[in-house]
């Protein structure tokens, strides 16, 4: 809050008729489409990068309801057939006493998940109306978001394994269910929420309050 | 001021004066304080050796034996295809894809676009054609380049199975182990925007 007491001028190269380019930071004439030294396409920080945050963002949040509702897994053992979705193999990890990697999946698959999801909804609500959190804060939530959001996919890569791994004939084999694909479908469309957002719209609301507020 | 002397800031948008910056000084954003520029002595070529170094592991991880089952008399071998294929009945083939991508290709296809880009400035040549292009490429498959993602899954799989079978290693499972760390060390050796400037006034030169 000390930012907004005494806000010291910043100008920003769209405030200066310019357009910054994101991949490689080079201040291109105003209007250009692409960057003159990356060749990146360039867009100004704006209401089409929300749009697609927010698709992106539904279709995850769609795509995790079967991955919870459908078996990740289905193991026969001497002729028995199991399912386990994810909570059920959580629960399974817990109840064999392997506590350490029951809470490391819980959190990759459950806890991860939806809080990207709030975070990401978050951030987009934010730029639109004064927000709670200061620019600072929510710079390093979009950064951590971005930073964590593939490392959910480390539960289909644990379904392929076992897939490959555990196949012996009649003793036990491993097959992958249907939620293996939707989750893997509602980690890369968050990711890809993630990735529209632009953060520079964080500090444009900021400037924008400060106008109000002149 | 000419804007050539200027840095918009990739993450707010701020204009910095493009300055000096001395070799192992880290110039940030005067407002989010994201990184600007990090040169470092050495890190062009630093950075080729390891996406090098990379590339051999990620063969070696594809070709040799990964895990092996004992259990009751039974044993069962499983490669690295294994696992991509594990998909590849039935109507999820499409996943079977998508995972061969993020564990072996996208992150081959990765180190040979830092190699191709990086590896002649290592030499002090002129960048080659199109090394803008390539960079471009590895930069946008970063976060989908998902090998060390990978390995750490393989774990969580290993502490699954080792309750009812005995699990061996083979040579592609620590050529991936590897994998991780020559990942972690090339993704911080990579400062983008000191790359781009770079190949900036090595290319106009």
């Amino acid at each position: 809050m000390e930012d907004a007491e005494n806000p010291r001028p910043f100008l920003t190269a769209a405030a200066a008729g310019l357009t910054g380019c994101r991949a490689c930071g080079t201040a291109n004439p105003g209007g250009a489409r692409a960057c003159a030294c990356c060749g990146s396409p360039l867009e100004p920080a704006g209401p089409a990068s929300l749009q697609r945050v927010w698709a992106w963002l539904a279709a995850g949040m769609i795509a995790y309801v079967p991955a919870n509702l459908y078996p990740m897994l289905r193991t026969t053992t001497f002729g028995r057939s199991s399912e386990n979705t994810l909570i059920g193999g959580i629960a399974e990890l817990f109840s064999h006493g392997s506590y350490g990697v029951a809470l490391i999946v819980f959190f990759a698959s459950i806890v991860i998940p939806v809080a990207k999801f709030l975070a990401i909804a978050y951030l987009a609500i934010s730029v639109r109306q004064p927000a709670a959190l200061g620019s600072h804060s929510r710079l390093v939530l979009y950064e951590v978001v971005e930073f964590i959001g593939r490392w959910s996919m480390i539960d289909v890569f644990v379904v392929a394994i076992l897939t490959a791994l555990v196949q012996l004939d009649f003793a036990a084999a491993v097959a992958p269910g249907a939620a293996a694909v939707s989750f893997a479908l509602s980690v890369a469309f968050t990711m890809l929420a993630a990735q529209s957002f632009d953060p520079r719209l964080i500090w444009n609301a900021e400037s924008e309050n400060l106008n109000d507020h002149a | 001021m000419d804007s050539d002397q200027l840095i918009a800031c990739p993450t707010c948008d701020v204009l910095n004066r493009d300055q000096e910056v001395k070799a192992h000084t880290v110039a940030r954003c005067a407002r989010c304080g994201t990184v600007l520029a990090a040169p470092k002595s050495g890190a062009m070529t630093r950075i080729a050796m390891l996406s090098l170094t990379a590339l051999i592991l990620l063969a070696a991880a594809a070709g040799f034996p990964f895990l092996e089952l004992k259990a009751q008399g039974l044993s069962h071998q499983a490669s690295v295809l294994d696992a991509v294929l594990a998909f590849s009945r039935g109507p999820m083939a499409p996943l079977s894809l998508a995972t061969g991508l993020l564990i072996v290709l996208l992150p081959a296809a990765r180190f040979c676009a830092l190699i191709y880009t990086l590896a002649p400035m290592a030499l002090g040549w002129h960048p080659a054609p199109h090394a803008a292009t390539a960079y471009r490429w590895a930069e946008r498959l970063k976060p989908w380049a998902m090998a060390e993602i990978f390995i750490i899954g393989v774990a969580v799989a290993l502490v699954k199975v080792s309750g009812l079978a005995r699990v061996g290693l083979g040579p592609a499972f620590w050529a991936f182990a590897a994998l991780l760390i020559v990942t972690i060390l090339t993704d911080n050796s990579i400062c983008r925007l000191t790359v781009w400037k770079t190949l900036k006034t090595r290319g106009r030169s």
